[in-house]
């Protein structure tokens, strides 16, 4: 079978050619704003006009590019025998970026919208409906199911957006990206202070629903052109995909002991989400075999990239990451699939608190002294960074180490934040060595958000 | 043709991977199956991915046999009968698809009950549920809908009178006072924690519209919105299992005919009786039991054997999948479809009597060998 299409501003033709006697012309049109498959939108973002020669009746793309079905998620119109005030869900008891935002207004206006791929209002929000908030930490309360959620939801991701992100106006902002790593000053910390280094981020493929609203078969493709990418990997890169459906014994003790492996999400944060779905399928591990290069398929995000090494040589770190992400972007291209991205959010992934760079920069670092500082918040408050304890996220610091990284996200590239980790580090090392020696420290002035 | 070949190609891509899957949907459902049901929807728009999430999602137990499937709305037992029809036929013990359900719930079909030993028998119990006929069920109903079923119900609940008359809690409005006495009544339920309810969906925007009604006397109390639309309970302290039944079988109707007056009316057919969330409870939905205490006799190799043969299921005092404490047992019936209330309920009577007899023979150092029960 040989597959041609040729693309146009919201319809796509296919056409089928089958090389037997005859000759079958098949056109299918969609249109975007209908229930388009998603491979057919795959298309429709392609820059250059291709040919695609696939082989078999077992290729998937073949069979989504006739994807004419109508019957995803027809249910959210199907349905609609109540008004708006009667689905309205009761917020009052809720403390969530999304229950603060979630008007009965915004609400009428959205609740009988769907993305192409069927996604709804009710869908996005469920985790914010089912997980009403603690008093003290305020979560995000809502995901995408796709890219077009973003864009389809506007109206509530906006302002929940600019909430969590410290500002940043999605409606009149841009935002920068920058994987250039060559343009970092310094960022080879003090080992006496500096146990490890790391830089993670997501990244998702264009075309494919986010793990929310994804059926078994798009998590599968994820799957496949994510691990098909990586295997392409060279050098320092070169790595094994380990599927947590057919991994050994012995591989999954190897991946706990490296503190590799993750497993089911057990937060109800997550799996009121819908992301547990089919949980182990289509889940893995991708490690360099040098095993400071990461890559996490289909847990929160279609991939989460880590890079990480013990000691304080956080630019090696970034400039890993750099090159990992860049390969690994050529690589997909190369195949015709892309990343989500657009300028005024950067990189598209599933939880709006991971949007624009999606990067979260950080050591584990001791400050016996500094830490005990009264000054301390304040002090990391300016220097626009966040600590936590070293088991990650609502952790306890142990014995003085804290993992300190930047609190941005969105609005600024990953050089500026990765250079804003480096700076406020090696301040938060100067002010522990001042300390030491019985010197008083500062407070440094704020610095700037959006740069 | 060539759509058949992207379809097969398709369908295998989205067939999810049940190779360490030990429930009742896993057994049944098979590529072909799933192809042909892909593109079917219930009229409310619940797909067979819906249908087996849950079971997807939760491989299950080499030894419990879970059903790993769930119905979102009434429709969903037609529309996708290809494949619960084997599912209900292996968990009902052969129940056929051309089978029809007998419905009793005249309390004076029961014969006896109202003796067991409350020496040894502490309490008595029947419970089942019932579904608003035109909306969907918990997996899948919406917000409105659920509230809906919750208006209805605390309506006609609140009409009740004489012995039934009672009261409505509703979860997110209780007092602090409330939530405390109904845990110590043991009536208070809570957000489901079982990954087999999560799966399905069930538990979405708890706490909104689910809430517990009991009348004054507490011994008849309904949950609203918990795992079905309503689940109705009758019990007591001691071993009148008749009066148990009775109050049971008054209330259900009662109910049902206070629905009927607003023009509502419970989801039932003749071939699958009374229409649940989990094929499990189809039929009757009933479970009628009682706390009993058997030290003897269920230390006894035959004991399995016994229950099997009388038709009747063990748990412990915490109800499924928990221990017995103390040599007290939950013995109820295990069937539910094919049999109706009297008979289920007749079974249980029957049996709790023969086996207090041989626990009272165990204890008496005799042998039960001459009273050992034929298959029912």
């Amino acid at each position: 079978l040989i597959v041609s299409y040729h693309r146009k501003k919201k319809k796509i033709s296919t056409f089928i050619y089958i090389p037997s006697t005859f000759i079958w012309r098949v056109l299918v049109c969609f249109y975007r704003v209908k229930m388009a498959s998603s491979f057919a939108r795959v298309l429709s973002s392609k820059r250059k006009v291709g040919i695609l020669s696939l082989v078999g009746a077992g290729s998937l793309t073949v069979g989504f590019f006739l994807n004419k079905e109508q019957r995803v998620n027809a249910g959210a119109h199907v349905r609609r025998i109540y008004p708006p005030s009667a689905e309205y869900p009761d917020l009052r008891k809720h403390n969530n970026c999304m229950a603060s935002h979630l008007t009965p207004a915004v609400y009428a206006k959205l609740c009988d919208k769907t993305t192409p791929n069927g996604y709804t209002l009710d869908l996005a929000i469920q985790t914010g409906v089912d997980n009403p908030g603690h008093p003290f930490i305020k979560t995000v309360g809502m995901v995408a199911g796709d890219e077009e959620s973003y864009e389809v939801f506007a109206d509530i991701f906006n302002p929940v957006i600019k909430e969590r992100h410290n500002g940043y106006d999605p409606c009149n902002m841009k935002h920068p990206t920058d994987l250039d790593s060559s343009k970092i000053r310094g960022g080879q910390f003090d080992e006496k202070y500096v146990l490890s280094s790391r830089v993670r981020t997501g990244r998702s493929i264009r075309g494919l629903s986010l793990p929310p609203a994804c059926t078994r078969a798009e998590r599968r493709e994820v799957e496949r052109v994510v691990i098909d990418a990586l295997a392409g990997l060279k050098g320092d890169l070169t790595g094994k995909y380990y599927s947590l459906t057919l991994m050994t014994e012995q591989e999954q003790q190897q991946l706990i002991d490296d503190h590799f492996l993750f497993d089911k999400p057990v937060s109800p944060l997550l799996t009121c989400a819908g992301m547990a779905r089919d949980w182990p399928d289509a889940r893995g591990i991708w490690h360099n075999n040098e095993k400071t290069f990461l890559v996490w398929v289909n847990e929160e995000d279609h991939t989460r990239v880590i890079s990480m090494e013990k000691g304080g040589n956080m630019r090696r770190v970034f400039e890993r990451f750099c090159k990992g992400l860049q390969e690994v972007e050529r690589l997909i291209q190369e195949k015709g699939w892309e990343f989500m991205w657009n300028e005024r959010l950067g990189y598209i992934l599933t939880c709006p608190s991971n949007l624009g760079t999606g990067l979260r920069a950080g050591v584990h670092v001791t400050l016996p002294r500094l830490s005990k500082d009264p000054r301390f918040p304040k002090i990391l408050d300016n220097l626009r960074l966040q600590k936590r304890g070293t088991g990650g996220v609502d952790t306890a610091a142990v014995g003085n180490t804290f993992d300190i990284s930047n609190l941005d996200r969105l609005g600024q590239s990953e050089v500026q934040l990765v250079q804003t980790v480096i700076d406020g580090v090696n301040y938060l090392i100067e002010c522990e060595k001042k300390l030491e020696r019985g010197q008083d420290i500062k407070i440094p002035a704020p610095i700037s958000q959006f740069k | 043709m060539l759509q058949r070949i992207i379809n097969d190609s398709r369908t295998r891509q989205e067939f999810p991977d049940l190779s360490q899957h030990n429930n009742h949907m896993a057994k049944v459902l098979t590529l072909e199956m799933y192809a042909n049901l892909r593109d079917k929807q219930t009229p409310s728009g619940f797909t067979v991915d819906d249908v087996i999430q849950t079971g997807v999602d939760n491989p299950g137990h080499p030894f419990i046999m879970t059903v790993g499937c769930v119905a979102g709305d009434e429709e969903t037992y037609e529309v996708f009968k290809d494949l619960l029809d084997p599912v209900i036929e292996d968990r009902h013990g052969g129940y056929k698809p051309t089978d029809k359900h007998k419905t009793d719930l005249n309390p004076d079909n029961l014969q006896g009950g109202d003796d067991l030993d409350p020496n040894y028998v502490l309490s008595s119990r029947v419970r089942t549920g019932r579904s608003i006929r035109g909306f969907c069920l918990p997996p899948h109903c919406s917000r409105g809908e659920r509230r809906a079923i919750e208006g209805l119900s605390v309506e006609a609940l609140g009409a009740l009178d004489g012995d039934l008359k009672g009261k409505y809690y509703a979860l997110k409005d209780m007092t602090e006072e409330e939530q405390q006495q109904l845990i110590d009544d043991h009536f208070l339920f809570d957000k489901p924690v079982s990954p087999l309810l999560l799966a399905s969906g069930m538990a979405r925007d708890w706490p909104d519209a689910r809430g517990i009604w009991h009348n004054d006397n507490k011994t008849f109390l309904v949950w609203v919105n918990e795992e079905d639309h309503l689940r109705v309970i009758s019990m007591q302290k001691g071993g009148n299992m008749k009066e148990v039944f009775n109050r049971f079988c008054t209330g259900l109707t009662k109910i049902e005919e206070l629905f009927k007056e607003k023009g509502h009316e419970f989801m039932w057919n003749e071939h699958l009786g009374y229409v649940l969330t989990c094929p499990s409870n189809l039929g009757t939905g009933m479970r009628g039991g009682v706390h009993v205490k058997l030290p003897n006799l269920s230390k006894h190799e035959k004991f399995g054997e016994i229950l099997k043969r009388l038709r009747l299921q063990k748990r412990g005092t915490g109800g499924v999948d928990t221990a017995a404490v103390g040599g007290v047992f939950d013995i109820s019936n295990a069937d539910r479809l094919g049999f109706s209330e009297v008979e289920l309920v007749q079974m249980v009577v029957d049996g709790v009597k023969l086996l207090v007899e041989m626990e009272k023979h165990l204890e008496a150092g005799q042998s039960i060998d001459d009273l050992m029960p034929e298959q029912k």
